[in-house]
């Protein structure tokens, strides 16, 4: 494949970028779960 | 109906002449802002360092220079709303909120245009621009135009952040990005009057045409969102 | 299980293996599976990241200014379209920022340079900016209906500002400089499989965001419960104090 490091670098960086922000949400949404009552979880 | 357009009227007017007055008695526009618009003139000059591009890039500059002096003016402006509650007492007194946009939209206006007229004659003098009389013609009608439309939405993104910590430094963010229509109309329109570059005085008008639409549409939006917007 | 305290419930968590699934099968049908361009070569592979990511952007800003319509015509003023607006609006700039990157490697390979002052390019990066200064917005302080307003009103200004940048960058562009630029995608000839993965690409990237978007806003909810704990042990401290 030409160009093979342009083409996988944008694919790496797009799902890199995207999973360490939906870690970091899913991180914080623990931590404060932790801390939190469950009736500020409607969702529950 | 027609009483309520009569508060309108009234309040605008008040605010507008206390804007003024409070502008007139501490000659911040004059004393702090002028000179910054001219310092920032002389730096472009020493940035672009050729008198040729100076001339040909001119009206950009004379633009570029009003939006970042704006910002200054913007934001004082407001300060003095905020600073000893002056907006929550117009708030609770239940003055008419569209009377206040117009009020302080028109006072930026006025000193904007004395601004830009004062960064046209640094224009003519420093850059060596020569407008013909159908040009000055255009750059006035410019001026006009572009200075309602950044009156308006000036006004608008001031009152936005009104009363928060931090909303100093967050201004020019929200603020550049909204008026970037001007720059690019009120450039090219100021380009064909200047006659840079080449451009014919007819080329300028369409631009005009720009700037008249980005302020009808955000002296309408204006009207309508000015009032929820400072309401806390 | 971590499921009673965290912002993940079992159809969240279903609607997260059910996207791996899918972006996983996309990197595998777009590196992999389809076939390349005749015009564009290997390079048309970088479309299944770029196209998804700028329609992800364009629905998470869109769903901003729904959110926000809604909450400042609902006589409710329910926080949680706030809420959805700001997490959406999240999402769209992380979404924006990766295809205007991918877009401007995508350039550099076929137009040989990483920004042309194209008409939408700028604009793009103008939405970019634009947004950023709506999340500053969110972040200036004060009570929570005051940022939801706020920013309701910042997103529906921000709808108002995109088109006339829009319309006048192109402006600038068509008559300020008369060659026009090539169009990365008008080149492109797409045959089955390739649009297939395009399509793809737009579904797995848009369940992406739906889960993104139930977890970012679950967690600004729980940001706000803590923000308000805070407030009340602050109140609670002052009524001790001043009953000693």
């Amino acid at each position: 494949m030409d160009h093979a490091s342009f083409i996988i670098g944008s694919y790496v960086l797009t799902i890199i970028s995207v999973a360490a922000y939906a870690i970091s949400i899913v991180r914080r949404g623990r931590k404060l779960g932790a801390i939190t009552s469950d009736d500020d979880k409607p969702w529950i | 109906m027609t009483s309520r357009m009569q508060t309108v009227r009234r309040v605008s007017l008040a605010v507008v002449r206390k804007d003024l007055r409070i502008e007139w008695s501490s000659k911040v526009l004059l004393n702090q802002v002028a000179p910054f618009s001219l310092v920032i003139m002389i730096m472009f000059a020493f940035a672009l360092d050729n008198e040729g591009i100076l001339q040909r890039v001119a009206p950009g500059l004379v633009w570029l220079a009003t939006l970042f002096s704006m910002l200054v003016i913007v934001q004082r402006s407001f300060a003095v709303e905020t600073a000893d509650g002056a907006l929550d007492a117009l708030r609770v007194a239940g003055t008419e909120p569209l009377g206040i946009f117009i009020g302080k939209s028109l006072a930026l206006m006025v000193q904007l245009l004395a601004l830009e007229l004062m960064l046209l004659a640094i224009a003519l003098v420093l850059y060596a621009v020569e407008p013909t009389a159908m040009g000055y013609a255009e750059t006035f009608a410019t001026m006009l135009i572009a200075t309602i439309g950044l009156g308006f939405v000036g006004t608008l993104y001031g009152g936005l952040g009104a009363g928060a910590r931090g909303r100093e430094t967050l201004l020019p963010l929200l603020l550049l990005p909204a008026v970037a229509p001007v720059l690019i109309g009120a450039t090219r329109a100021t380009e064909a009057a200047f006659g840079s570059g080449g451009a014919q005085s007819s080329e300028g008008w369409p631009w005009i045409g720009l700037l008249a639409v980005f302020a009808g549409v955000f002296g309408a939006v204006g009207a309508l969102a000015f009032g929820p917007m400072i309401e806390e | 299980m971590t499921t009673t305290q965290s912002t993940a419930t079992p159809t969240t968590q279903k609607l997260g293996i059910a996207t791996a699934i899918a972006v996983s099968f996309l990197v595998l049908s777009g590196l992999i599976f389809s076939a390349e361009d005749v015009v564009q070569g290997s390079t048309v592979r970088m479309m299944y990241v770029h196209v998804p990511s700028i329609w992800v952007a364009y629905l998470a800003f869109g769903l901003t200014a729904l959110c926000s319509a809604v909450y400042v015509s609902n006589r409710s003023r329910s926080l949680i379209w706030d809420r959805f607006a700001g997490a959406s609006a999240e999402i769209g700039v992380l979404f924006v920022a990766i295809s205007l990157v991918t877009g401007s490697l995508w350039g550099r390979l076929t137009w040989g340079t990483f920004w042309v002052w194209d008409a939408r390019l700028t604009s793009t990066a103008f939405l970019f900016i634009t947004y950023i200064g709506y999340l500053a917005v969110r972040r200036l302080g004060g009570t929570f209906t005051q940022r939801a307003r706020r920013s309701a009103i910042m997103a529906l200004l921000a709808v108002l500002e995109i088109p006339l940048v829009h319309f006048s960058v192109n402006l600038w562009r068509t008559l300020h400089q008369k060659a026009s630029i090539a169009d990365p995608n008008a080149k492109v000839q797409l045959d089955g499989f390739m649009l297939f993965t395009l399509f793809w690409g737009l579904v797995s990237f848009s369940m992406l965001f739906a889960w993104l978007l139930i977890h970012r806003q679950r967690l600004m909810a729980l940001e706000d419960a803590v923000q308000d704990q805070g407030l009340d042990r602050a109140i609670q401290e002052r009524r001790t104090e001043a009953g000693r």
